[in-house]
C-alpha cells in the first residue's frame, strides 16, 4: 500500500463512486476504500443476511422470508427522476450498459384521509378525485401558463416575474385552492415542506417542470428504479473507475485520517500501513460522524430522518395493486412540517422473493417520539409482516476542504429522488478539481 | 436467417495469470508481453459461429483489477451465463486461487453458470508446477469445463471460447441484462426503459398531463 494517490476516497457510497468514477475518468489516480465488506455504504442495498446483521444482530432471518440471494433492501428510500441530473450522469458515463431499469408503476399522494393517483395521463386527470370540476379548469390554466412559458418571450409570463414574485402570488393568480397547492407543492415539486410558497416562484417552476417532464418521458410515473436495487448504481460508478485504473480494496478499516504540521491531508492508515494521498474524499461516517472514527471531528449534524423498511407480504391497499409506488403525505394533511414519503418495490425489480414488498417509510424528525410520527403512513400499509427502524442523523461538513484537501459529502437526505446527491458530487468535484463538473460522453468501447 | 444469442462471459482468476491477455487473444487475435495490469478494456465482445449457423455473442466482462482485494462487486456475477476461471500452470499457488473463485462462483452466480477451468501460459511448460491430471481431476470432480491454453501462441484459446458456445443452451432466450445487449437488440426482450433511446427525444416543455 506505499503508493502515492492524486485521491484517496473513504465510503462506497453513490455520492462517493460517482466521483471516483468521474475523476478515474479524468485520468487521477484513485484508490478507493471502504470499511464494510460490501459496496454502498449508507446508499446500499442489503440482502437478508446483512439486513438483519445491521438491524438485529442476534437474530437470523427467517426462512419463510425465502432464498438469501434473492434480497437487495435499499436502506435509502429514492428513486432516480426520469429527466433529472442522475439520468444524464449515468448516460453520458455510459453505466447504463451495467443496469437495468425499470419504471415505478405509480405516484399517489393523500389527501382527506385516502390515497389519490396522481394522474399520469389527460384521462387520469379527468377521473381523478383530487379536485373538484371547477378547481380541475384552474389547475388546467395553471399547468397551461407554465408549459407556454418562455423567458424570452414576455407575452407568455401573464405579468408574472418569476425570480421576483412568490410562489403564492402566483398560485392566488390562478385562485388554487390550499388543497391543489399542497399537491402542486408536495407531489409534483417535490417540496417537504411550505417553505417555498413565500420565496420566488422560479425553483418551484423548474421543479414542476422537471416533474412533468419526468412524467411524460416513460409514461406511468416520474420515476425509474435498477433492477437488484439502489446498490447497483454505487457498484456500476466503482467499476467505471475501476476500468479506469482505480484500485479498489472493501473490508478495510480506516484507522486515522494523517496530516502534516499545518492540518493538511497527507495521507490514510489502515492498520500499520499508510497510503500517501493528495487529496482525501470521503463521507462523513469516516470524518467524526457519531465520533465512529474517534479522529478529528469535521461534520455537523443538521437533524435527523427517520426510515422505517416495512417488510410486506401484500402490495400497498388502494393503490391498483401496484408492483411499486411512491406515496407521498403532504404535512398539512396530517399536521406535521415535513411530508412523509412511502417508497415501495417488489419482486418486479428483483429486490426480494416473489409476493413480498418493500416498503420504506420516512420524514424528517420533528420530535422525539420519532416513530410515532411515521405513524400515519404506516397505517396505509395493512399488515406489516416485520419492520426495521433507523433513525439517522444527517450529517454535512463543517469546512469545504481548501484549508486541509479533506472533502466531506453529505449524508442522504429525506428527499425522493438523486437530485441533492448530485449537487453534492458536482459542488465536491468544483473543489477538488478546480473547475466545473463537465460531462463528456466517453468513448464506446464496445468492441464488434 | 441464422439465430445470434448473447451471453454474459465473466474472467475470474489470481492477478496477473493472462486473464486479459486470454481475452485480448480471443477478441482481437492479439498479444502484449508486457501488458500493465487491465486498465480500460473491460467491456469486449466476440462471437462464436457453431457448425449449425448458429452465432453466439459474448459478451465478455474482464474483473478491471478489482478481484486483487477481494472487491469484486455482486453485479459482476449477475446474470453471468458462462465463466472462465484462469489458472498459471507455472504457479500452484494460483490453482488454489481458482478454486476459491470457483466457490465464490458455486455461491453467488446463477447455479445453471457454465465453468470453464483454464490454465493459462502453457508455452512456459518447462516450468510446469500444476499438472494436466491434478487440474483435469479437479474439474471433472467439479463439473468444470477445462483445457490449457496460450494466450502467447494462442494455443487453445479459441477452442475453449467456442466449446464454451456448444455447451450454452440454444433455446431458452439468455439474459440480457447489459446495456449493450439492449441496445443492439440482439436476444432477449427488455421489460425495462433505455434510458439512452430517449434522451435525446424529450424537451423541457413536453405537453403536461395533468
Amino acid at each position: 500500500m506505499d503508493e502515492e494517490y492524486d485521491v484517496v476516497v473513504l465510503g462506497t457510497g453513490l455520492t462517493e463512486c460517482i466521483l471516483s468514477g468521474l475523476l478515474s475518468v479524468e485520468g487521477k489516480k484513485v484508490l478507493h476504500m471502504d470499511r464494510n465488506d460490501y459496496y454502498g455504504g449508507d446508499s446500499a442495498s442489503l440482502n437478508l443476511t446483512q439486513l438483519y446483521r445491521k438491524f438485529r444482530p442476534d437474530q437470523a432471518p427467517p426462512a419463510e422470508l425465502g432464498r438469501d440471494r434473492d434480497y437487495a433492501v435499499d436502506l435509502v428510500p429514492k428513486f432516480i427522476i426520469a429527466s433529472g441530473e442522475l439520468t444524464k450522469i449515468l448516460v453520458h458515463t455510459d453505466v447504463t450498459r451495467y443496469l437495468e431499469f425499470k419504471q415505478i408503476a405509480g405516484s399517489f399522494v393523500y389527501r382527506e384521509g385516502k390515497i389519490s393517483k396522481v394522474p399520469s395521463t389527460e384521462m387520469e386527470a379527468v377521473r381523478s378525485p383530487l379536485m373538484g370540476l371547477f378547481e380541475k379548469r384552474r389547475a388546467k390554466k395553471f399547468f397551461e401558463f407554465l408549459q407556454g412559458w418562455k423567458d424570452e418571450d414576455p407575452a407568455t409570463h401573464q405579468g408574472v416575474d418569476l425570480d421576483k414574485d412568490s410562489m403564492k402570488s402566483v398560485y392566488e393568480k390562478f385562485g388554487l385552492e390550499p388543497g391543489t397547492q399542497d399537491f402542486i407543492g408536495h407531489a409534483m415539486a417535490l417540496y417537504l415542506d411550505d417553505d417555498y410558497i413565500t420565496k420566488p416562484a422560479r425553483p418551484a417552476y423548474d421543479r414542476i417542470v422537471l416533474y412533468t417532464s419526468s412524467m411524460a418521458r416513460y409514461g406511468k410515473s416520474p420515476y425509474i428504479y435498477p433492477l437488484y436495487g439502489l446498490g447497483e448504481l454505487p457498484q456500476s460508478f466503482a467499476r467505471l473507475s475501476a476500468i479506469y485504473g482505480g484500485t479498489y480494496m472493501l473490508d478495510k478499516s480506516i484507522d486515522e485520517i494523517v496530516t502534516d504540521a499545518d492540518g493538511k491531508v497527507v495521507g490514510v492508515r489502515s492498520g500499520t500501513e499508510t497510503v500517501k494521498a493528495k487529496q482525501v474524499i470521503g463521507d462523513p461516517s469516516y470524518f467524526g460522524a457519531g465520533n465512529s472514527g474517534g479522529g478529528k471531528v469535521h461534520v455537523v449534524e443538521e437533524g435527523k430522518v427517520i426510515r422505517a423498511i416495512c417488510i410486506l407480504k401484500h402490495p400497498i391497499p388502494g393503490t391498483e395493486d401496484s408492483d411499486s409506488v411512491q406515496i407521498i403525505i403532504p404535512q398539512n394533511q396530517v399536521g406535521r412540517k415535513n411530508d412523509i414519503y412511502i417508497a415501495m418495490v417488489s419482486s418486479t425489480h428483483n429486490v426480494c422473493a416473489k409476493d413480498v414488498h418493500v416498503a420504506i417509510v420516512s420524514t424528517i424528525v420533528e420530535t422525539d417520539k420519532p416513530e410515532q410520527e411515521i405513524a400515519p403512513g404506516l397505517q396505509l400499509l395493512g399488515p406489516i409482516y416485520d419492520k426495521f427502524v433507523d433513525v439517522t442523523p444527517l450529517y454535512t461538513p463543517t469546512s469545504d476542504g481548501k484549508a486541509d484537501n479533506i472533502y466531506i459529502t453529505r449524508s442522504y437526505d429525506a428527499t425522493s429522488h438523486f437530485e441533492t446527491v448530485v449537487e453534492d458530487v458536482q459542488d465536491v468535484w468544483k473543489r477538488v478539481v478546480g473547475k466545473d463538473l463537465v460531462l463528456k460522453k466517453r468513448e464506446v468501447e464496445v468492441e464488434q | 436467417m441464422s439465430k445470434q444469442l448473447q451471453f454474459k462471459l465473466v474472467l475470474l482468476g489470481e492477478s496477473a495469470v493472462g486473464k486479459s491477455s486470454l481475452v485480448l487473444r480471443f477478441v482481437k487475435d492479439q498479444f502484449d508481453d508486457y501488458r500493465e495490469s487491465t486498465i480500460g478494456a473491460a467491456f469486449l465482445t466476440q462471437t462464436v459461429t457453431l457448425d449449425d449457423g448458429t452465432v453466439v455473442k459474448f459478451e465478455i466482462w474482464d474483473t478491471a483489477g478489482q478481484e486483487r482485494y477481494k472487491s469484486l462487486a455482486p453485479m459482476y456475477y449477475r446474470n453471468a451465463n458462462c465463466a472462465v476461471v484462469v489458472y498459471d500452470i507455472t504457479q500452484s499457488a494460483s490453482l488454489e486461487k481458482a478454486r476459491n473463485w470457483i466457490r465464490e462462483l458455486q455461491r453467488q452466480a446463477d447455479p445453471s453458470i457454465i465453468i470453464a477451468l483454464c490454465g493459462n501460459k502453457s508455452d512456459l511448460a518447462a516450468r510446469r508446477q500444476v499438472s494436466q491430471e491434478e487440474a483435469q481431476k479437479y474439474a471433472e470432480e467439479e463439473g468444470l469445463m477445462w483445457a490449457e491454453t496460450s494466450a502467447k501462441t494462442g494455443e487453445g484459446v479459441s477452442e475453449i471460447f467456442t466449446a464454451i458456445a456448444k455447451k450454452l443452451p440454444t433455446t431458452a432466450a439468455p439474459s440480457s441484462r447489459a446495456g449493450a445487449g439492449g441496445r443492439t437488440g440482439a436476444a432477449g426482450g427488455r421489460s425495462g426503459v433505455d434510458l439512452n433511446r430517449q434522451q435525446n427525444a424529450v424537451s423541457t416543455n413536453e405537453p403536461c398531463n395533468c
